[in-house]
């Protein structure tokens, strides 16, 4: 009986040769994500009197949530990361102008197939867009990792889901999530790891993949994976420090799966979630027409590059409606730099939209709150109660299409009709 | 933690996530006392206050899903909550609740019989949970967290851990 990537990972991290669903191993990460969260492993430090670090290296520090500081309390919080970060010497640390943490170490080439990382951030899981074990813990956790260089995981059971055909014009994998989790729930997949694997898998961008393996964690995933490929080479060349070697990990064919679950992409339409849980999933056709006060095209869910590009290629030429505030926050400094260079950001300019720095912005409650009443359309990954602001302002998720083309109406819009 | 937990229960639906639990605006916050005061208060005005008046809270599936905020946790210590039973738990919650030394309890089977204010008796050398003249079994949990949850989270077993080398 074969393995799974989940059990392949976990097992070389905590030095087995083999492990099964259920037990409980001492593994050790390659790298420990902490973002504007720092501050407060800083001080579980303190506290715990630790004043040495297993291995610095494995460190990295990004600012992203709330930044640049908003209030005096966020720069003193800030200021701690940062002292944290030069005086242990973390090589792998990114300031404020940096972007979405995820999104930026996967850039900088800090990411590699058949890693283990964790990190103070829940939607750690979308590292398995590149075949690492990517999971969220809290910031207690991390600082003990710091000190210790380990943690202990269970092993999970590992659910198979099988992709055929092609996704249509105007539908995308942020679709395809959003049909996942309406039918499978929030808990639809609890404790469990996802593999994506079929034909249509490797036609699917990376930036695609990160969608896939961040909204996975609205089903309840510990962690999710598309099996590294070509594309995978292709993101990693001339990324990866040069000397990191990594060992790409796959599935043995004869892996043992809790469930195997087909799904026809050819066969998916835009699908929409509705205030207030994500599992809360609506095709197009039964949501359309409903106001929007603004439109949100950010978070590490769909702010890549390629996403700004499919609502510019919408926007081009035409206007948002009066009634809308389109915000862009692209995922990171580089991001913001390829849209710059290549004419989607004066696009998305001249077409009403409007432009905020880099990082998590509306989606952590920064620039972009809601009013009482309003409505936000959003490509971000939760539509939790409060979580723009206001508690009686309701957000809605959709794909950056789905965005662009109801930002252009007033209304939540099937995005079809412009392709 | 003591070996019994006693006290009135509040209970909750599915999918109760962290964002409702602490919305993420008091992030800012670690201190249980200060992030208590606006726990669950998107349910509504006095939500937190009224939650004071209860030691157990009893939830349905996937308590805790979505962010990886430890504050969920440290939040509803700050309430004056003493365990937290429900039908499952989102995993970062899981983790961050022993860590923060909450005592928490999977037990499906005693969700549909129990209402808010009934009163409820954990014994946990038994792993029973006492409800009027009704009894149910929850699974023990590993020894290796069982510890960190004995010595109050695992901030208190790191400086003990430390103080052994
Ligand atoms: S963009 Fe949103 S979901 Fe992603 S890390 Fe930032 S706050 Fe979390």
């Amino acid at each position: 009986m074969g393995f799974t990537i989940a059990e392949k990972i976990l097992a070389a991290k905590s030095g087995r040769t083999s492990v099964r669903p259920g037990e409980i191993v001492d593994a050790y990460p390659d790298l420990v994500m902490s973002h504007t969260a720092t501050w407060r492993s800083v001080s579980v430090m303190q506290k715990v009197g630790a004043t040495k670090l297993y291995d610095p290296d494995r460190l990295a520090v990004v600012l992203d949530h709330i930044a640049p500081a908003k209030t005096e309390k966020n720069a003193t919080d800030q200021q701690v990361s940062r002292n944290f970060a030069r005086s242990n010497g973390i090589n792998k640390f990114y300031d404020v102008d940096a972007g979405i943490a995820h999104l930026v170490l996967m850039e900088a080439g800090h990411v590699a197939p058949g890693d283990l990382i964790v990190g103070t951030d829940s939607h750690c899981t979308i590292y398995g867009s590149l075949g690492a074990l990517g999971t969220g813990i809290g910031y207690t956790e991390v600082a003990s990792v710091w000190i210790t260089g380990k943690l202990w995981m269970k092993v999970p059971d590992t659910f198979k889901i099988i992709l055929n055909g092609k996704l249509p014009p105007g539908v995308y994998s942020k679709d395809l999530m959003l049909h996942l989790i309406g039918s499978l729930g929030a808990d639809g997949c609890g404790y469990k790891a996802v593999e994506f694997h079929g034909d249509a898998t490797s036609g699917l961008s990376i930036s695609e993949r990160m969608t896939m393996t961040n909204l996975a964690m609205e089903m309840g995933v510990k962690c999710a994976f598309v099996p590294p490929d070509a594309k995978t080479e292709e993101y990693l060349y001339g990324r990866m420090e040069a000397s990191k070697c990594y060992q790409p990990v796959s599935a043995d064919a004869d892996a043992v799966y809790e469930k195997e679950l087909p799904v026809n992409l050819g066969a998916l339409g835009p699908m929409v979630a509705c205030p207030h849980e994500v599992e809360n999933t609506k095709p197009i056709q039964e949501v359309q027409g409903t106001r929007i006060d603004q439109a949100f095209l950010g978070s590490c869910a769909n702010a890549k590059y390629e996403d700004l590009e499919v609502a510019a290629r919408i926007l081009k030429g035409r206007r948002v409606h009066p009634n809308v505030r389109l915000i862009i926050t692209p995922g990171s400094k580089q991001i913001l730099l390829e849209a710059s260079n290549t004419g989607v950001f004066q696009t998305l300019l001249e077409a009403g939209g409007m432009f905020t720095n880099p990082g998590c912005g509306a989606c952590a409650g920064d620039g972009g709150i809601m009013a009482d009443g309003e409505v936000c359309l959003s490509t971000a990954n939760r539509n939790f109660i409060g979580r723009m602001g206001s508690s009686k302002a309701e957000i809605y998720l959709s794909s950056p299409a789905t965005l662009a083309a109801s930002a252009i109406k007033g209304v939540i819009s099937d995005p079809r009709e412009f392709f | 933690m003591e070996s019994t937990i006693q006290g009135r229960v509040y209970k909750f639906g599915d999918n109760v996530n962290s964002d409702i639990i602490i919305p993420g605006r008091y992030l800012i916050y670690i201190d249980r006392e200060r992030l208590a005061q606006h726990a669950f208060e998107v349910l509504g005005e006095g939500f937190p206050a009224k939650l004071r008046e209860f030691q157990i809270l009893v939830a349905g599936r996937n308590f805790g899903c979505g962010s990886a905020r430890e504050q969920a946790a440290t939040a509803i210590q700050g309430l004056g909550i003493q365990a937290v039973v429900a039908c499952s738990f989102a995993r970062t919650f899981y983790r961050n609740a022993i860590n923060d030394g909450l005592p928490i309890f999977e037990c499906p089977e005693l969700y549909p019989d129990v209402e808010e204010g009934d009163s409820l008796r954990i014994d946990l050398a038994a792993s029973k949970i006492h409800l009027a003249d009704k009894q149910y079994a929850f699974p023990q949990l590993p020894d290796s967290v069982k510890k960190i949850l004995e010595l109050g989270g695992l901030a208190n077993y790191l400086k003990t851990q430390l103080a052994g080398t």
